[in-house]
């Protein structure tokens, strides 16, 4: 019973996530689903450009929740990720209420009793008021709750990653003057990486561990339908076989699937009917983006469109 | 099946993915919401709650595979199941059954493992062999040798002995029926065996691969056998994965030390100089930089394919390296080595300058006269050689300045202490300069030694 209703409710996160143009495997979407069964954060990891942003943007579009976007960069602190002090508006309040410091000790005959005094007005300019939240905290604060995208893990410093670990197992961060703010609705946490360098054990052991590749062929296919509706089945089939040719070659950066999509756009602003060599070698650039990659494929491309005609027949 | 995915745990560890009870609660809790009824969602969940990398999720998958492919009788059809032995345990008898079945029921009065092969039924054979396979903890398999002893427990556990006495029983008053339930038993012998065999190749894998690895660990490079060669690189390469994750942190070391007091005030500059945000002196750490000289010459030709592996590898963790390679004179390699693959980048060396006989002496004069100015005071100075110089001039005093020169200077030797000196070995003179020299036969001791070069600049 509760597994048959494990696999609908995976596909209907497949047909959530593709009414908003995202085309999930079942992989992606398996995972989407445990994530809001389990309240576990998903790393995504995988090669630039195969959608792990996009995945998140689905998401959030497709539950009607915000999305709340931290990028990730190399000295990115708990100042920008997590809270500040708003140290200026601290300052200005000390500055006009200077006046009223005088009624405040008015009674205070030692300093002893005046600080006394000060101590209980103390916590005043520490108190939510001042403080200036941060994505990480905004996204404990949506009332509804919402879709936390920390982007580019892997460029942040390691140390960041250890901030990091309070939110995404148990969704709070402690604020020293504060103490703890829990969300209150948790949220969906979506972390990407680019495996730019290995993310901490402690970190991976906190999240479900989802891994885009490649799309296979059909799936790419549909990928290109859902997001260039203009384009023709048989130009679609040929591109795609193409651009899966040109992935067995040994590049620096293979094309990945915002390359097609950018392709798929570039074909039909051009009109193609069909792929042929001029045209193919004309946009190249659209889908390398190294001149040692154009350099290395341009041969290949009368072979892998020919390739790609066939397998078009027989597929 | 809370049994099932604890074992699968184990044979998960045992494919080299970690699996710490955090995660076995994760994936109990994902597999509790998914159910057990499909097996690509199952595989799917266990995928993403256990493993942590693209590595490990192949190897996980793989396991999975293999564990869910053994006979599991209470989820699985028995058609589905692929256990051989068990149905050639099935066929002599069903040639003769149907007589049998009709000749009244001489099955009684036997145990119930007898009567069990007797009926033929298959999933009870299986859920039998399950659980005894249970009861005599399979799942602690370590060593191919254990696989006789593991065997005959599970057949004790399963009643071997009550069917020895129908058996002996039989043969006196039935001889047909005792010649059934000997083929019988010998397939269920089989289909013991097979069941131990995966669980050897299940739960014994990591076992046996940390012994392999720490002999290979220790086995002179000099002296390893053909065979052995790829594992070798293979552990090299982990070797140097496991330097890069712990030496290629960020260099940075801040909010250590002193108030940076110039700084404080100029950020604070729009609070009237009232410090709210503070800035601290950093610790500036040296940048490693190294540069290795590796003897390829005749003599060491067994061990330069792992120093260069090594250095190869070292291009990876370290941004500023300048390597040379020299016989009877010396080139840079650093290109080489930074542009194409090990194999690729060895093979190019070897043909370059590899094989010939050493000469320490003019392989140095050649780097005095050529690279002399790539030595700073924070440079490592590596050299891998045997410093057998064919009695040719040694040229110390190169080695002198080079020390000089540089911040350490640190020789690792494949030979043993005792045979420095000895011959055409130069080792007690070039030895006066190096600020180390150690013996590095083995990978352990290669480890070691890059560690401890790499470890002085952090």
């Amino acid at each position: 019973m509760a597994e048959q209703k494990a696999s609908t409710s995976i596909e209907a996160v497949e047909s959530g996530l593709a009414a908003q143009g995202y085309i999930a495997s079942r992989q992606i979407a398996t995972a989407v689903y445990l994530s809001q069964q389990i309240e576990k954060p998903i790393l995504v990891e995988g090669p630039a450009g195969v959608g792990k942003t996009e995945l998140a943007k689905a998401i959030a579009a497709w539950r009607g929740k915000k999305m709340i976007r931290l990028q990730c960069y190399e000295g990115l602190d708990e100042a920008k990720a997590l809270y500040e002090w708003k140290y200026a508006k601290q300052l200005l309040y000390t500055q006009i209420l200077k006046d009223k410091l005088g009624e405040v000790l008015g009674g205070a005959q030692t300093l002893h009793a005046a600080l006394d005094q000060l101590h209980d007005f103390g916590d005043v300019f520490f108190s939510k008021e001042f403080v200036e939240p941060r994505p990480l905290l905004q996204a404990l604060e949506q009332p509804g709750g919402c879709v936390l995208l920390i982007d580019e893990i892997d460029k942040s410093d390691a140390e960041f990653e250890s901030l990091l670990l309070e939110i995404l197992s148990d969704f709070q961060v402690t604020i020293p003057e504060l103490g703890t703010v829990s969300a209150i609705t948790p949220p969906t946490v979506i972390l990407t990486s680019n495996s730019e360098r290995d993310l901490g054990d402690a970190l991976k052991r906190r999240c479900l561990h989802l891994h885009i590749g490649f799309p296979e062929q059909r799936l790419e296919e549909r990928i290109v339908e859902s997001r260039v509706p203009g384009i023709s089945q048989t130009l679609r089939r040929q591109m795609v076989g193409f651009i899966h040719e040109i992935r067995s070659l040994d590049l620096k950066k293979l094309p990945s699937v915002s390359e097609t999509i950018d392709w798929a756009r570039v074909l039909v602003l051009l009109q193609a009917s069909e792929l042929d060599t001029e045209i193919v070698k004309d946009t190249l650039n659209v889908l390398l983006k190294y001149e040692a990659d154009i350099e290395a494929a341009t041969p290949q491309v009368t072979t892998f469109i020919a390739k790609a005609a066939r397998s078009n027949v027989f597929g | 099946m809370r049994e099932n995915l604890h074992r699968f745990f184990r044979a998960a560890r045992g494919a080299g993915v970690h699996v710490s009870p955090a995660e076995s609660i994760d994936a109990m809790r994902a597999v509790a919401q998914v159910g057990l009824t499909d097996r690509t969602i199952l595989r799917d969940a266990l995928l993403l709650t256990l493993a942590k990398s693209q590595d490990e999720k192949l190897a996980l998958g793989d396991c999975f595979d293999l564990f869910f492919s053994q006979p599991e009788p209470p989820q699985e059809q028995p058609q589905a199941s692929k256990d051989d032995a068990s149905r050639d345990a099935d066929q002599p008898p069903s040639s003769g059954s149907a007589s049998e079945a009709g000749g009244g029921q001489p099955t009684e009065g036997l145990g119930p493992l007898a009567q069990m092969l007797l009926s033929q039924d298959r999933n009870a054979i299986q859920a039998a062999i399950a659980s005894a396979s249970g009861a005599a903890s399979l799942s602690d398999i370590r060593y191919s040798t254990q696989r006789g002893i593991f065997s005959s427990r599970i057949l004790d556990a399963m009643g071997l002995q009550r069917l020895r006495d129908d058996l002996d029983e039989l043969t006196a008053n039935n001889p047909a029926l005792a010649e059934r339930l000997r083929a019988a038993l010998d397939g269920l012998r089989e289909a013991v065996r097979d069941t131990v065999s995966q669980g050897l190749a299940l739960y014994a894998r990591e076992e046996a691969e940390n012994l392999r690895n720490e002999i290979l660990r220790n086995a002179p490079l000099a002296r390893i056998e053909r065979r052995q060669v790829a594992e070798m690189r293979a552990l090299i390469r982990q070797i140097a994965r496991r330097l890069r994750e712990r030496y290629s942190k960020p260099r940075k070391r801040q909010r250590r030390g002193h108030l940076d007091v110039r700084r404080t005030l100029r950020r604070n500059a729009a609070w009237g100089g009232v410090p709210f945000l503070t800035a601290w002196k950093r610790k500036h750490r040296d940048r490693p930089k190294i540069v290795a000289l590796c003897d390829v010459s005749g003599s060491v030709a067994q061990v330069s394919d792992f120093f260069l592996l090594l250095i190869h590898s070292l291009h990876e963790v370290v941004d500023d390296v300048r390597s040379f390679a020299f016989s009877s004179h010396l080139i840079g390699v650093s290109e080489i080595l930074e542009k194409k693959s090990p194999e690729e980048a060895m093979a190019e060396i070897m043909s370059k300058v590899g094989f010939g006989s050493s000469d320490y002496g003019s392989s140095l004069v050649d780097f005095e006269r050529d690279f002399m100015s790539t030595l700073t005071p924070q440079t490592t100075v590596i050299v891998l050689g045997d410093a057998r110089s064919n009695n040719l001039d040694p040229r110390a005093d190169i080695l002198r300045r080079i020390s000089e020169r540089s911040k350490r200077l640190v020789w690792l030797n494949p030979e043993g202490r005792l045979a420095w000196g000895f011959g055409d070995s130069e080792m007690p003179r070039y030895a006066t300069f190096c600020s180390v020299v150690r013996q590095c036969a083995t990978a352990q001791q290669l480890e070691r030694a890059v560690s401890d070069i790499v470890a002085t600049y952090q």
